[in-house]
């Protein structure tokens, strides 16, 4: 795929403070440098998409800005500069993840899980999460259903909720997502995908990883295009939704179909 | 050939070792080098093998004490008496009696992964120590003396500086086979065990009798070791075969580097002389002795274990000149003349019924992974199994290789049902396999990779490995193995560490490997994630061709341009089941295709 | 044997089996949350009988200086930290906490007359004492390599058990000690005399492991504690970190040893190398619980105390012997119930 880069700075980005700012970052697995050189940008109130073929390094990325991975590179979060960015001290000043494996604590309850979720929280002496708890049981109707079960017994579906209800209980002010549509039947991520956009008009920022491009695109305000560790392509994601070289690549099938489907 | 001068070096050295040397340094050298000896099978074990033994002592003492007993009892039971005296035949049924005893425990013990393996070995080490000292035969805790020396073509080894030469002579030797073994079929198949034993199951691999084999030596060597230790000394008692001296021979292999057979000398050396002088030392140093020897010692090591975990013989080897760190190639040259090719299989008609799914489900507690799944792959035909990630693909993937079982429905691998069959045993019917997440072993050679493919296609076992007997059926696997790389194009390889390849390279030493097993059903996990363009020219061309000789191929793949212009037909899949199927054509404007692909937030 | 030497060895497997089953619990807890198999945890426990037995007896004990010690320690491999990471009041406050414990623990020790003072207050001091060193041993040995594999943690923790034997044989000397009994009365059921630290002993696990499971069941930390069991990635994304929880298991464990080790000093003697056949039986509780499960493993740990009891009256020569081949069945049904191959990564 031999895509130019879009030239696009960042003030095309729109307006609000940033609150995510990376710039030259590399991350690397033993010899092979998966993720070499990314800028992004994500301000508050956007929701910030990052689309690619698989093996791109969209995970990788989403890792090294929680400090899940070690990384060589300037990680800015809330207007603090992370040397080497941990995971503890970002989740305790509101970066969340919700992670391509969901990562549930599956031999415990569905309550337990969510209330770990607040653990930095509880840890601080914020007893707001019992007020988050109640936001949370009513946003997934289902998790207050089967409060008490394990969470090893859930599906996909329900799955996915409780891992987005359980980063939503550390009030992030970033909620990253790697692949929330992953294995989900279409009338749940069209519900899991209206959830983020009422979050954003809560004041969550978010930043998606998506393969269901067509939904990350319209969702999101602003959209980065990742090939081979690169940013190759970035820009508004309405002006990306019909660039022909991503309608191409990543709408893969969609390119020869277009009129079928809009038909 | 600069280290071969180094060896031979050493080996001059050690034969005038005793001749210049006070009696007190020779008999710490002759410690070293029983110490050395059980190290060595360490190494082979916990190094290679990945299983960690504390009771290694305990062999020690076996072999020990059955030629104590044999040799140094007045009165032996009648049943034994034909054995009496002789240490030569008592080594040779302690041999025996520690090979029964290992291969009990191992039976026990080697299924169990993780820490089960290790905190077995502390419980026998105990239980047997303890019998040492309680038996009443065995001369309870003041143990046995007056053993006879050994006596070599008519020498008696009665003085240390004689014990000595047989006992390096031996070390040396075991070192030797030792290597030989490594750089062999069955080597490969036992380096495999430390993380690639999925795939080398999958090879076709017995993963357990290969652990039962490295046990086995491991226990052989202490028990040899036990025998010289016992003639040497002439008398035997508990002490030295407790727990604790089984954690020093863990302690020596890692000192030494635990994956080097040359790290078991080191470790044994080092370990050995440290104690020597810490003894000598702590008590000139801070007064009081013995209080300081223990504690300075398990700081050291914690100190080794923190900056060096490989040990101190990687370290060596860093320091050493390039020339001496060149890695000796044991390999027999690939490819020489009058090297006889591998029996090929018979492969199956084109067209003939190779692969079939039948109601194939899979769940995982409340998921349905996959839900009656069917599908049929033929000979000379290749099948794309497709479908956005999470589909079930995966799953499904593991159904057809028999690494997982469905929970109902069944799998056919020409007409013959895999319920319950193993991957191993799969393998051996004629299917072949890459995986999605890359497994190889990332420091041996990109050709002993490949090779361990051919591994059903060898059948010279240990002991011919061990004194290099199977040289030309190695030859005839090593060239299979180059061919099948020269096939896939990594022909200018051959002798890097497979770590060192690109990702995408890598899938095609697994489809290499694959390729060495002469499979007639190729099983592809993405093989063309990670490729640039012209490498899946490459790789479809190669599968292309493959298909003309009769070769069936399933492959799982997210790439459209790479299915559709290769496959004959396409089985499509969502929420673990299939929702089409056809001609690449076909599924390219099937609605329900498009709208898996494209659906969600419209 | 009549009913009466019955009862007598039933009490004493009981009592052993009950501290067996704590030392099993601390070391499930330490492997699930760690991977380490806490090989130490024995030196624990006779750290802490003998500490006592040197407050009763009047002996000198060092053992103030090795807290000390291992806090300075701590100490600056933190300040190391904080430098390279960037500064931090929080963490800097709290390094100044700690060096206060151990200046407090010094003053104390040397202005206190140990022998004095009431039992209570001794085993307080006892635990105040040592169960830092739990703490600090993870932070300074194990936090370092947390991510090294299986077998370097292994080889780690049995070089740690080395040097605290030779800590123990500096410390404590080479003779034994046995501490004076918690109380003197016996209690008298019919013809059966109960011994009153059996009582006291079975007491204080019973209300230590049901606390234990309830501080695991109950409260956030101690399921953050198990959620780092179950899912070490999971539990660093929701910001709980792998050093917390390793020092808190630690910690845990540290007070679990040196309890046990208060509470069996009236009735054995211990030596400076008693610990490792302690916690070794321990192990054997752990290993029929299978590293996993708490209830099965507190079982296999009294059952442990009881057959070491009787194989006593029976076959005194052949005790541990019998004891340690014990698991051997246990292996086994693991063994056949193992049938797939595992792929460590």
């Amino acid at each position: 795929m031999n895509a130019t880069a879009t030239q696009s700075t960042a003030h095309h980005q729109g307006s609000g403070e940033r609150l995510l700012n990376i710039s030259d970052l590399h991350v690397s697995y033993g010899m092979v440098e998966a993720v070499t050189g990314v800028d992004l940008q994500v301000r508050e109130g956007q929701i910030v998409t990052v689309i690619g073929p698989n093996g791109a390094g969209k995970t990788t990325l989403l890792s090294a800005i929680i400090g899940m991975l070690k990384s060589k590179g300037e990680v800015h979060f809330d207007g603090h500069f992370y040397k080497v960015p941990d995971v503890e001290n970002l989740v305790g000043k509101g970066l969340g993840l919700v992670p391509e494996k969901r990562e549930l604590f599956t031999s415990m309850s569905i309550e337990d899980n969510l209330l770990l979720g607040a653990f930095q929280r509880f840890r601080r002496g914020d007893r707001g999460y019992e007020t988050t708890l109640a936001e949370v049981y009513s946003l997934f109707p289902r998790l207050w259903e089967r409060r008490k079960q394990m969470s090893g017994t859930l599906s996909g579906g329900e799955r996915q909720m409780l891992a987005i209800g359980r980063a939503l209980m550390g009030k992030p002010r970033l909620l990253m997502l790697d692949e929330p549509s992953l294995g989900l039947a279409p009338l749940i991520t069209r519900e899991i995908f209206r959830i983020f956009a009422d979050l954003r008009r809560q004041g969550v920022s978010i930043l998606l990883v998506e393969q269901n491009a067509r939904a990350a695109l319209k969702v999101a305000d602003y959209a980065y295009v990742l090939e081979g560790g690169k940013v190759a392509m970035q820009g508004k994601a309405a002006d990306l939704a019909n660039d022909p070289r991503v309608i191409e690549a990543y709408l893969g099938l969609a390119s020869k179909h277009q009129e079928l489907l809009s038909s | 050939m600069k280290s071969r001068h180094v060896l031979t070096g050493f080996v001059v050295l050690l034969a005038l070792a005793p001749l210049v040397l006070p009696t007190f340094q020779v008999t710490l050298l002759n410690y070293i080098g029983l110490y050395a000896l059980v190290v060595l099978g360490l190494v082979l074990l916990t190094g290679v093998g990945g299983m960690t033994s504390f009771g290694q002592a305990a062999f020690v003492g076996l072999g020990s004490y059955t030629s104590a007993y044999l040799t140094a009892t007045q009165q032996l039971p009648a049943w034994l008496e034909w054995a009496a005296g002789s240490p030569w035949l008592s080594l040779l049924i302690g041999i025996l009696l520690t090979a029964t005893v290992a291969l009990l425990l191992g039976a026990l013990t080697l299924r169990l992964s993780g820490h089960y393996l290790p905190l077995g070995t502390i419980a026998w080490g105990i239980s047997l120590y303890y019998l040492f000292g309680t038996v009443k035969t065995l001369g309870g805790h003041s143990g046995i003396s007056g053993l006879p020396p050994i006596e070599l073509f008519g020498l008696e080894l009665d003085k240390g500086e004689k014990m000595f030469y047989l006992i390096w002579a031996i070390l040396l030797l075991a070192m030797l086979v030792t290597q030989n073994l490594l750089n062999s079929r069955e080597g490969r198949a036992i380096r495999a065990l430390k993380g690639g034993q999925l795939m080398a199951e999958s090879m076709g691999v017995n993963t357990f009798r290969s652990k039962m084999v490295v046990f086995l030596i491991s226990a052989l060597f202490a028990a040899i070791s036990g025998w010289l230790y016992a003639h040497n000394q002439r008398f035997v008692n508990p002490t030295p075969f407790g727990l604790s001296m089984g954690i020093d021979y863990l302690f020596m292999a890692l000192i030494g580097g635990v994956a080097n057979v040359w790290g078991a000398l080191l470790g044994a050396g080092i370990l050995t002389m440290a104690k020597q002088w810490l003894q000598d030392l702590l008590p000139w140093l801070l007064g009081d002795a013995g209080k300081y020897e223990h504690i300075v010692f398990g700081l050291l090591i914690i100190l080794i274990m923190h900056r060096t975990p490989g040990g101190l013989w990687p370290m060596l080897m860093k320091l050493a000149p390039a020339k001496l760190r060149q890695r000796k190639q044991l390999l027999p040259e690939a490819g020489a003349v009058g090297t006889p090719d591998l029996p090929r299989r018979d492969l199956p008609e084109k067209g003939e019924l190779i692969l079939q799914a039948k109601d194939v489900t899979r769940q995982f507690g409340g998921l349905v992974a996959n839900k009656e799944m069917n599908l049929e792959v033929h000979a000379g035909e290749i099948l794309a199994l497709i479908g956005p990630n999470g589909a079930g693909k995966s799953t499904m993937f593991n159904q057809l290789s028999a690494v997982d079982t469905p929970t109902s429905g069944e799998v056919l691998f020409r007409g013959q049902s895999l319920k319950g069959k193993s991957s191993r045993e799969v393998a051996t019917l004629g299917m072949s396999r890459t995986f999605q997440h890359v497994k190889l072993l990332p420091t041996m050679t990109v050709l002993e990779n490949v090779a361990i493919g051919a591994h059903l296609r060898g059948n010279k076992g240990v002991i011919s490995s061990a004194l290099h007997l199977e040289r030309l059926e190695e030859t005839s696997l090593l060239q299979e193995a180059k061919r099948q790389l020269e096939r896939v194009g990594l022909g200018d390889y051959l002798y890097e560490e497979a770590g060192s390849l690109a990702l995408g390279q890598q899938r095609i030493l697994e489809i290499a490997r694959a390729l060495c097993a002469d499979p007639c059903l190729l099983l592809l996990d993405e093989p063309a994630a990670g490729l640039r363009h012209k490498e899946k020219q490459a790789l479809a061309d190669l599968l292309s061709k493959l298909r003309s000789e009769g070769m069936a191929i399933l492959l799982v793949e997210h790439d459209m341009d790479f299915v559709m212009g290769l496959v004959d037909r396409i089985v499509v899949m969502e929420f673990g089941e299939k929702i089409a199927e056809g001609l690449p054509e076909e599924i390219q404007t099937n609605p329900a295709v498009l709208e898996a692909y494209l659906g969600g937030a419209d | 044997m009549n009913l009466q030497i019955a009862i007598l060895l039933g009490q004493d497997g009981i009592t052993n089996g009950a501290i067996y089953a704590l030392l099993a619990l601390s070391i499930i807890l330490v492997f699930t949350v760690t991977r380490i198999l806490l090989i130490p945890l024995g030196e624990f426990v006779t750290f802490g009988a003998l500490t006592m037995y040197a407050f009763q007896s009047g002996h000198e004990t060092s053992i103030v200086w090795l807290l000390a010690a291992m806090i300075a320690l701590d100490a600056a491999l933190d300040l190391k930290q904080l430098f390279s990471n960037g500064m931090d009041a929080r963490k800097a406050q709290w390094i100044g906490i700690k060096l206060g414990y151990a200046a407090l623990m010094v003053t104390l020790m040397h202005t206190l007359s140990l022998q004095e003072i009431p039992m209570l207050a001794q085993a307080l001091l006892t635990l105040m004492l040592l169960v830092p060193l739990g703490p600090v041993m993870y932070r300074v040995f194990f936090q370092p390599i947390a991510s090294a594999q299986p077998l370097v943690l292994l080889i780690v923790s049995i070089a740690l058990h080395v040097t605290m034997v030779g800590i123990g044989l500096l410390m404590f000397g080479p003779e034994g000690g046995r501490t004076a009994p918690f109380s003197d009365t016996a209690l008298r059921l019919g013809s059966v005399m109960l011994k009153s630290q059996t009582l006291w002993v079975i007491l204080v696990s019973v209300v230590l492991i049901v606390s234990l499971f309830l501080a695991f069941e109950r409260t956030l930390y101690g399921k953050a504690l198990r959620a780092t069991a179950v899912n070490r990635m999971g539990a660093r994304l929701m910001g709980i970190s792998p050093d917390f929880a390793g020092k808190a298991t630690f910690a845990l464990a540290a007070f679990i040893g040196v309890a046990s080790g208060i509470l069996i000093a009236p009735i054995t003697t211990l030596y400076y190398d008693s610990g490792f056949i302690i916690s070794l039986k321990g192990f054997v509780g752990a290993i029929i619980g299978g590293l996993i499960s708490y209830p099965l493993a507190a079982i296999g740990a009294v059952a442990v105390g009881l057959i070491e009891a009787f194989s006593m009256f029976w076959a005194s020569n052949y005790k541990e012997i019998i004891v340690f081949t014990l698991i051997i069945p246990f292996l086994l049904w693991r063994s056949i119930n193992s049938n797939h191959v595992e792929d460590e990564e």
